[in-house]
């Protein structure tokens, strides 16, 4: 509304002229808005450059030869890009194993415990958006509070646990772990995509004669899918991303995820920088692809009700 | 067709006459569970899971917090009750008053950075064209996607002593001004992770640099919600913009700003893993935080794991303040939890 005002001012009025001390005042506001819109949008690069450039570094650092990296000079792109990075972390690898084995282990991880949560999270926001029963509003603030619980906190007795029913340096441990890290979350987000999900469609469903199964799996499921995937990248990112559990669990070399793996490009004879940001690189690039397909819909699971529409 | 589906939508909120209305119109073969049991039943795996690897260990953790725990109850041995002793032995440590200090000293200054820088941000992509709003909000997101991790692996090869380009872009200050900021023109070599004091700067740098964009696309998706109707009649009246951030903005984000406050305690007061990989373990103990001060008792030689319960009880304890306000908040907010 008032832009087209604005236009309207800009615009050398053809029809009858307007008054020559306006015509100034109109060109000085132009100008301003130019000078504004300039600066927002050099401001905007900037955000850009610097939330992106740890990132870019990473990467072009696992490219550059290791006279690029270890200098004191700026080398903002790797002028003679290499792969000798990349290959000495599949062949050479880290802690005794090619990196290959920790990305191994760690989607290991990670998709078993999308699957199984994924199960648990789907069958559980159903009852919750579902149905009105005794106790729901208890289960759902449980849900809140069990979120908010430190990992710190529960990894001495899930440690003990672990340890004496035999599942230490079992990935079965570590899966189950991370299953009961992601699930609060999980429910949470899930609930609502089912919630969204126009009961009528059910209803009709119902009404011409579909049992109770087949309605959930011919009219509810396909309907929650995309929410599913969503939270189900969710619960990945969480997977692959954990560190203080695989960490105390795993002491089998041949067992460690990335994040652990990681750990041991430090020390010992210097840091090979060039081999730590090809591994890194490879660890952070699908949690990259995947996190710019789901960010919009962790968003409203997180601040859930304070946004709306 | 609109009778039915209102009639439908009524039966929503009052339950068991509903049932018995669609019961009428889709008569169904008797199965041995009643109707209202089909709930609990799909509830009860989730439940089992929560309770069995959230709760119990939640609750043992607070016993074993009163427990001797070391080296020959881990191998099996029954714990030994010790009363209030291993409170009195961490009250009585220096290193957990140093680490509570780190803890909400941290807390309060990636808080209070990341809220202020997101917020900046997320007002900062509303004003911008389509093309640039979606470049930066870009960026910002692969910032936010990295895994802690992996970030805190890249900080520290930016913050390094020798080839770090932080101490090389430090050199470009101007001599006078960086003695008279710093006391020092020369940052070649300059160690970060050395004194708890960078250490601390580094982490808030890295954290602030992970969670405002989550802080900024929340503050953004709330601006997209506020009717323009409210700006248009501000501006008719002459408001200035700050007057409109304070009068509009603000009041009406207010929500969102509590949600995010809180949320952004939580996450901020048990950071681990960045820490963890800043000093390659918790191997500086004037650095240590809550978090890593019990992972280091409990998993130390000859581990103390009833001390280390007893701090992350602490710890807790505070993270549960903190999420009861949380919780009173979505409560009142989302009419679907009661």
């Amino acid at each position: 509304m008032s832009d087209l005002t604005a236009e309207r001012l800009r615009t050398p009025g053809k029809p009858h002229q307007t008054p020559k001390h306006l015509r100034k005042g109109a060109k000085r506001t132009r100008t301003v808005a130019r000078l504004r819109r300039v600066a927002l949008n050099a401001t905007g690069i900037l955000v850009f450059l610097a939330a992106i450039f740890p990132v870019y570094w990473m990467v072009a650092s696992a490219f550059k030869s290791n006279e690029q990296i270890f200098t004191t000079e700026f080398i903002p792109i790797p002028t003679d890009p290499t792969l000798d990075h990349l290959s000495r972390v599949f062949t050479e690898g880290v802690a005794g194993n090619s990196i290959w084995l920790y990305l191994r282990n760690s989607a290991l991880v990670a998709v078993s415990t999308v699957l199984i949560g994924a199960v648990l999270a789907l069958l559980a926001a159903t009852a919750i958006s579902r149905f009105r029963f005794r106790g729901r509003t208890s289960f759902l603030i449980l849900l809140l509070i069990v979120q908010m619980v430190p990992a710190e906190a529960l990894l001495i007795p899930l440690f003990l646990m672990v340890k004496r029913l035999g599942l230490f340096d079992q990935f079965l441990g570590l899966i189950v772990i991370n299953v009961g890290l992601t699930l609060p979350f999980g429910i949470w987000m899930l609930r609502t995509f089912v919630a969204a999900v126009p009961r009528e469609l059910e209803e009709a469903a119902w009404i011409d004669g579909a049992g109770r199964f087949t309605t959930f799996w011919r009219v509810l499921f396909p309907l929650v899918a995309p929410g599913l995937v969503a939270t189900s990248i969710f619960s990945f990112i969480t997977a692959w991303n954990e560190l203080i559990f695989a960490l105390i669990l795993m002491t089998d070399s041949t067992r460690y995820t990335m994040p652990v793996a990681l750990q041991f490009f430090f020390g010992q004879r210097g840091t090979d920088w060039g081999a730590i940001m090809a591994a890194s690189t490879l660890m952070t690039l699908p949690v990259i692809v995947f996190f710019m397909l789901v960010q919009r819909r962790m968003v409203s699971g997180l601040v859930a009700g304070a946004v709306k529409g | 067709m609109t009778q039915t589906q209102s009639a439908v939508r009524g039966g929503d909120d009052s339950s068991a006459p509903a049932r018995g209305d669609r019961k009428d119109r889709a008569p169904r073969p008797s199965r041995s569970l009643p109707t209202w049991s089909l709930p609990y039943f799909l509830l009860l795996p989730g439940l089992a899971v929560i309770a069995a690897l959230l709760i119990y260990p939640l609750f043992q953790m607070v016993v074993m917090s009163f427990q001797k725990v070391g080296i020959r109850q881990v191998r099996g041995a029954p714990a030994e009750f010790v009363g209030t002793d291993n409170y009195r032995q961490i009250l009585e440590n220096p290193l957990f008053w140093s680490s509570l200090r780190n803890t909400v000293f941290f807390a309060v200054a990636a808080v209070s950075l990341t809220l202020i820088l997101g917020t900046l941000v997320g007002l900062l992509i509303h004003r911008l064209g389509k093309k640039m709003a979606n470049t930066v909000i870009v960026g910002i997101i692969a910032a936010w996607a990295v895994p802690p991790v992996a970030a805190a692996i890249i900080w520290r090869w930016l913050f390094d002593a020798e080839q770090g380009i932080i101490n090389w872009a430090l050199n470009f200050l101007p001599d006078w001004l960086s003695q008279l900021l710093f006391g020092r023109s020369d940052w070649t070599g300059e160690p970060w992770l050395n004194d708890p004091l960078t250490i601390y700067l580094v982490l808030v740098v890295m954290v602030v640099w992970q969670s405002f964009p989550f802080v900024a696309v929340s503050v953004l998706a709330g601006l997209k919600s506020i009717p323009t109707s409210l700006y248009e009649a501000a501006r008719v009246d002459g408001a200035t913009p700050v007057r409109i951030f304070r009068k509009i903005t603000f009041p009406m984000l207010k929500p969102v700003f509590a949600v995010l406050t809180v949320l952004s305690i939580i996450w901020d007061f048990k950071v681990f893993g960045q820490l963890y990989v800043l000093m390659s373990g918790p191997t500086n103990r004037d650095a240590l935080n809550l978090s890593l001060f019990s992972f280091a008792e409990a998993f130390r030689s000859p581990p103390k794991m009833g001390t280390g319960a007893a701090i992350a009880v602490v710890l807790t304890l505070i993270l549960l303040i903190v999420t009861l306000i949380h919780i009173r908040q979505i409560v009142k907010q989302e009419d679907d939890i009661r």
